[in-house]
Parts: C-alpha cells; sequence; structure tokens
C-alpha cells in the first residue's frame, strides 16, 4: 500500500470518517479533502505521525471554483523526506467565510505560502504571525487571481 | 621647440596645428554625448541583451556608453530594460531621481515603452507614465545592435541641445 492511501487511513482512524470529506486516487496521486476546521489537527498529525512523516511543504495553492457552493480550496502539496511520498491535502472554503487556521506553526515554510494565497484569493489564515500582502503592493485593492477580477 | 622660431609664421603654423575654435555648447554637448554612463540595472530579459550590448561583442565601449555605473549618483543614462511592474514602479523612479542632471532615459523593449504583452492588473503601461523618456528602442527583446543605435540616436539628440539647458534646470 503506498503512503498515500496509509494517510488515508490513518486519518480516517484517528479523527473519524467525517473529517474526510472526499478522496481521491489519479494514477497513484493520492488527494484528500477534509473539513477546514480539522485543518490544522490533521496537518500536525500527517507531520508526526511515524509511519507518513510528511516534514516537507512543498507549496500552498489557492483555487477558486466560481459556482461551488464552497468557492474557494486551498491545497497543501506535501512530501516526506523520510518515504520519498507526496499526498494533495486540500481544504474547501465558502465564499462568505474564506477563513481556516494557519499551518505555519506545523511547517514555518507556510509563512509566505500563505501570505500568497491571502494577497491572491483573499483567503483568511487565521492565527497567522504577520498575514499581509506579499507579492502585490501594499496598497493594491481586490484580489487578482479570483475569477471575477477583471482581466484588465 | 627655441624662441626664435615662435614668431612670425613659424608661430602661426605652430598654433594650426595645436588649437581648436567651437563654440562653448558644442564642447560640453560633444563631452556629454561621448561618455554616457549608464546606470547598470535591468528589470527583465531585455537587461541579457542590455548586457550582450556592454559585453565584447558587440562592445558599446566604441560609443563611449560602456561603464555601467552601481551607483545611480554616477550614471546620467538610465536605459529601462525590462518589464516596469507597478510594485517596481516607485523603486525605479527613485533611482532615477537619485541620478545628477543632466540625465536621460532609453527605453528598451515593448513591455516598458507600453507593457507589451502584459496588459494587466500588475505591470505598468509604460515607464513614460513615470519618467520622461528620450528614446525609444522597439523589439521583443530589442537585439543589442538596436539598442547600440537607439543610443546613437540618443548621442545625436544630445549633441544637438542647446547649452541653455545647463543653466535651466
Amino acid at each position: 500500500m503506498s503512503n498515500g492511501l496509509l494517510a488515508i487511513e490513518k486519518i480516517k482512524e484517528r479523527f473519524g470518517e467525517s473529517t474526510v470529506v472526499e478522496t481521491k486516487d489519479a494514477h497513484n496521486e493520492i488527494t484528500i479533502v477534509v473539513s477546514r476546521d480539522a485543518i490544522l489537527d490533521v496537518a500536525g498529525f500527517l507531520r508526526d505521525e511515524p509511519s507518513l512523516q510528511y516534514n516537507f511543504l512543498s507549496d500552498i495553492c489557492g483555487v477558486d471554483w466560481p459556482g461551488r457552493t464552497e468557492r474557494f480550496e486551498v491545497v497543501y502539496n506535501l512530501y516526506s523526506m523520510k518515504y520519498g511520498s507526496r499526498l494533495r491535502l486540500k481544504a474547501r472554503l465558502p465564499e462568505k467565510d474564506p477563513a481556516l487556521p494557519s499551518v505555519t506553526d506545523v511547517w514555518p515554510t507556510a509563512n509566505w505560502h500563505e501570505r500568497e494565497a491571502f494577497d491572491l484569493y483573499g483567503i483568511e489564515f487565521t492565527g497567522h504571525p504577520d498575514l499581509r500582502r506579499i507579492l502585490n503592493p501594499d496598497d493594491f485593492e481586490g484580489f487578482p487571481y479570483r475569477k471575477d477580477f477583471p482581466i484588465r | 621647440m627655441r624662441d626664435a622660431e615662435l614668431s612670425g609664421k613659424g608661430l602661426e603654423a605652430f598654433l594650426e596645428k595645436r588649437i581648436l575654435f567651437t563654440t562653448l555648447e558644442k564642447m560640453v554637448n560633444w563631452s556629454r554625448k561621448s561618455s554616457l554612463w549608464p546606470v547598470s540595472f535591468g528589470l527583465a530579459c531585455c537587461a541579457i541583451e542590455m548586457m550582450a550590448m556592454g559585453a565584447s561583442r558587440f562592445d558599446v565601449a566604441r560609443f563611449g556608453a560602456e561603464l555601467f555605473r552601481a551607483s545611480p549618483r554616477q550614471a546620467d543614462l538610465m536605459i529601462v530594460a525590462g518589464t516596469v511592474t507597478q510594485k517596481m514602479a516607485p523603486v525605479l523612479k527613485r533611482i532615477y531621481d537619485q541620478m545628477p542632471e543632466p540625465k536621460w532615459v532609453i527605453a528598451m523593449g515593448a513591455c516598458t515603452i507600453s507593457g507589451g504583452i502584459f496588459n494587466n492588473y500588475s505591470v505598468l503601461q509604460g515607464v513614460d507614465r513615470i519618467l520622461p523618456v528620450d528614446v525609444y528602442v522597439p523589439g521583443c527583446p530589442p537585439t543589442p545592435e538596436g539598442l547600440i543605435y537607439g543610443i546613437m540616436k540618443l548621442q545625436k539628440k544630445i549633441e544637438a541641445e542647446p547649452l541653455r539647458r545647463l543653466w535651466e534646470r
């Protein structure tokens, strides 16, 4: 069994079936969608669990899905240095309140990644030590990677 | 030369070979155009062509403009080479303001001239919105020869500048 599939089982075992919203196995690339309230606990668990050890956060991406009830998605691309396996962790957020806990305490590198997602999508990471724009000028208005942002 | 020869025809021949009459305007402009010192900074791929222009193959030293200065205070030419983003624009303006008079600006490449293909929220739509541009060098990117031609055009422009610019600014 790949480490990704093991991760699904371990998360279900530790946090219960309801935490995992959806899973996907595309050519051995495992995606796990978890409820946003659980993201911080799941992140810490994936890092610390001896049989998984996803100790490296490659990237955090935001995604805008206009039309969906949960419009925004935050994607955490994880890598385990120990086992050489990758995992895609996702959380979905509604448009009205696009906020979820920051994972800066789990992976310090999340600091700038979360600032990027905040800058471009307006996703609020609660508990982030310094949540301000990172790419756009400080006085920039709007969030340019949202699909309803005017192209020019 | 002995003193005896410095009189009459001898003196005339001596001076003819050694003294040049011109106007102050021409002399000042000639010295300015012959030693353009660009400030060394680049913003995108155009800067690679600019560097090629400075290096031995294209050798802008032939035109007296090879001395890229690391400090704007020692430069009199700004070659804006590359995409100017909204966030970079104030930085660019500040470097320009730090350059002493007289100073000139070359806008190099499509992005610098008009924003180029980047007609979007993050890119300044032409550096002439914030700086007074003297010469535009189109291309994406312009060749080093193209940029040298731009510098030659600027030199022509400097040659024709009235001297009152010395005092008016």
